[in-house]
């Protein structure tokens, strides 16, 4: 076999990718992992994982240089000195925004897998029909039964801790013993209940943090410091270090190759099959090409699209993929940064101990059973209990050691909670190839035209109300709604731009992931989702990469591919 | 905590929004030409009497001996805006001013008693300074929330004061607590 040859070629290294690499060298394939950013080694690589507030030069303050660097990371959370250096270089790739669009990419080994959030839920039987049902954009080529089992596959792979509660709303899954709510939030989890009758629900969060040790997997139970986002040594977080790219590498079957942009899939038009993809090395600017029977382009949502519209231009200019006049529509995003917070009287003799590095849940309960709303679809929230500490106010004392003992003291319970909402998928939400601009590498740069409508700012409404209301059913005090704007990106949700369907005039990929146009290749990121739900995503992107790897072998097997 | 709330709980003890966090540059996103001027030794020394006015020594360390100053004219010179860079040079001028016409002296003759009287009246003028959006802060909110944040982040605070557990390994979300405990450091 030619060094340049594999079985499978999987395009990035991410939540999604390390799940393909996993799945396909398991079952035997050569395959080699291409990631467009550096290495980045478990453990060691962890540089931040161990450094006290204070050992950070400016103790997480962000710098006028970093604001200066980073234009679009400097709109939100993401820029911060203990994640510096996780993000991708904006002035070596740079994006056009016809409307404000906030992309957040990490291109490195294990692209966001280190960086997100880790919560994990299931998509319900709902998820899959309503498109259909209400007639919106098409129909989902798969129902939930079509994934369940996959769901419990990869649940029982990655570690998720969560608690079983019976709801169709949110399907129960194969959990690791549920992480704790406070005192507080237990309290206000039973007020609701009892308030709403049952239909509203707050538990705790679903984590891919495992809540017992794995030996197996080399993986110690989260030891709740609640800095993943540093990287953790102890592998008690799902990424693809710790999971995924150890399991792929143990076959011995896994080539894993950084500073390897991949530009574009070679395309035979006569087989009508991708014969491999071409790579740029980020850092010698040398162009390779690697051949493969099947390529799983795992890049994240945006890159994967991006690939298919650099690729096969002689048969198709705006891409492989895009006889569909789909390819770079429908983006979608969860919309979020609104909902209430308030003071909790009472539970001075109560604190914690341990930093959780998750919260609770409320799951959707607009549009469901009888309740009928002005809009489609729903939206579910995070948020936590917490004492406040020494960043808070306190009006009647100024300055003095009244004021510093009172501030080494914790404050008062506090409860907040957050909404994320679905986003319906406009065809006019699109990204698309601006070939006058391009980037470090003289490739073309992505635009993005996007922004959310009607539906969405209706359901905005409901989301600050409904979280007002419940906390005020909770005897929560001073409850204030908020809206803190939103840009769609902000929820580092993107999903859409190659969706799967039934038909390939109206979609880019198939059931099982393939693009209807060159079967060997398969999309399983979140560029291939046909709606959002409002439950995060990447467990779903998880499930699908599972299954889509098992068929792509037995079809290869079949001499299919 | 979910991380996507940290930053809209940073407030800080002052009323506003921690300066030079991304809750306030949303509103001010000028970026250009920081570093508006120097702190010189004397700015430093000011600024560690006043933060040892407002956070004292008492049974537990105070501002000076978690050595604040520095650490406070260092977010000064990389964290803050130009526009803000300015307020706080200027407002420490109009200290050392206000200082003299009020006592004629500085404010490192003051007796303790005096400072914490000077300080009180600036807390007061600060807390009732005009507010509008994405304008600059009053100096003294500036010093204060500097000072706050430059000592509860400090080593010595944080492992000497406020209860440091590197590692818990476990969460207990009943945990007991009696009155006058620290809060857990971070």
């Amino acid at each position: 076999m030619n060094h340049n040859e594999y079985d499978a070629i999987v395009v990035g290294s991410g939540i999604s990718g390390g799940w393909a690499a996993k799945e396909l060298t398991e079952q035997g394939l050569k395959v080699i992992m291409l990631e467009r950013g550096r290495s980045l080694e478990h453990v060691e690589d962890y540089v931040n994982e161990h450094k006290e507030i204070w050992e950070f030069p400016h103790r997480d303050m962000r710098t006028q240089e970093m604001i200066e660097n980073y234009p679009v990371l400097r709109r939100d959370y993401p820029l911060n000195e203990q994640t510096l250096g996780s993000w991708t270089n904006e002035q070596d790739s740079p994006y056009e925004e016809i409307q404000r669009f906030d992309w957040y990419r990490s291109y490195q080994v294990g692209g966001r897998s280190l960086l997100w959030g880790r919560q994990s839920y299931r998509w319900n039987k709902m998820d899959f029909e309503a498109n259909l049902r209400e007639g919106i954009a098409v129909d989902w080529p798969i129902r939930y039964e079509d994934l369940a089992s996959w769901y419990d596959y990869v649940e029982g792979f990655a570690g998720i801790s969560g608690s079983k509660e019976g709801l169709d709303v949110l399907p129960d899954g194969n959990f690791l013993p549920p992480m704790d709510l406070n005192c507080v939030e237990q309290d206000v989890a039973a007020r609701i209940k009892s308030h709403f009758n049952g239909e509203r629900h707050l538990f705790i969060g679903r984590v891919a943090n495992i809540t017992e040790s794995r030996p197996e997997q080399n993986r110690v139970q989260c030891q709740y410091r609640n800095r993943c986002w540093r990287g953790c040594s102890f592998g008690a977080f799902f990424s693809t270090q710790s999971t995924t790219l150890p399991a792929a590498m143990a076959t011995g079957n896994l080539t894993l190759r950084p500073f390897s942009i991949v530009t574009r899939v070679l395309y035979d038009k006569d087989t009508r099959r991708a014969t491999g993809v071409e790579v740029v090395d980020a850092e010698t600017n040398e162009v390779i090409e690697y051949k493969a029977k099947v390529v799983f382009l795992n890049a994240s949502t945006f890159n994967s699209t991006w690939i298919l519209m650099n690729s096969a231009t002689d048969v198709w200019p705006d891409g492989l993929g895009s006889s569909s006049g789909e390819l770079g529509h429908n983006v979608m995003d969860h919309h979020f940064r609104l909902g209430a917070s308030g003071r909790v009287e009472g539970y001075e003799d109560k604190y914690y101990y341990g930093r959780r590095p998750n919260g609770f849940y409320v799951p959707r309960f607009r549009n469901i059973g009888n309740d009928k709303r002005d809009y489609v679809r729903g939206f579910g929230y995070q948020g936590s209990a917490s004492r406040t500490g020494w960043s808070r106010n306190i009006s009647e004392l100024n300055v003095g050691a009244d004021l510093k003992q009172a501030l080494t003291q914790p404050g008062d319970w506090t409860i907040g909670m957050t909404a994320f909402g679905e986003m319906l998928p406009y065809h006019e939400n699109r990204i698309f190839l601006n070939r006058e601009k391009t980037d470090k590498w003289g490739l073309p740069i992505l635009a993005f035209d996007v922004s959310i409508k009607d539906n969405e700012f209706a359901m905005r409404k409901d989301m600050i109300a409904d979280a007002a209301e419940m906390l005020e059913a909770a005897g929560v005090k001073d409850v204030r709604g908020r809206d803190s704007g939103y840009a769609p990106g902000m929820g580092i949700h993107e999903m859409g731009t190659a969706r799967m369907g039934h038909d390939p005039a109206t979609s880019v990929l198939n059931g099982h992931n393939q693009v209807w146009d060159a079967l060997n290749v398969f999309v399983t990121d979140g560029a291939c989702m046909t709606s959002a739900s409002c439950v995060n995503p990447s467990l779903t992107y998880m499930a699908l990469t599972a299954r889509a790897a098992q068929f792509a072998v037995e079809e290869l097997k079949k001499g299919n591919l | 905590m979910n991380r996507r709330e940290l930053l809209s709980m940073i407030m800080s003890a002052t009323g506003y929004a921690m300066i030079g966090s991304p809750v306030v540059l949303a509103a001010s996103a000028s970026t250009a030409s920081y570093r508006s001027a120097e702190f010189t030794d004397s700015d430093q020394s000011l600024l560690s009497d006043i933060a040892d006015t407002i956070i004292p020594r008492t049974t537990t360390p105070g501002a000076k001996d978690a050595e604040v100053a520095p650490f406070m004219t260092k977010i000064v010179d990389d964290c803050y805006s130009a526009a803000d860079q300015a307020v706080f040079h200027d407002g420490l001028v109009a200290f050392r001013d206000h200082c003299q016409v009020r006592f004629g002296l500085d404010f490192s003759e003051l007796s303790d008693q005096q400072r914490t009287e000077f300080l009180s009246e600036a807390d007061q003028t600060a807390r009732s300074y005009p507010r509008s959006q994405g304008s600059p802060a009053h100096y003294f909110i500036m010093i204060k929330q500097l000072t706050l944040f430059a000592y509860f982040t400090s080593e010595i605070v944080q492992t000497q004061v406020l209860r440091l557990v590197p590692v818990p390994g476990r969460y207990d979300g009943c945990f007991p607590y009696q009155e006058g405990e620290t809060a857990w450091a971070i």
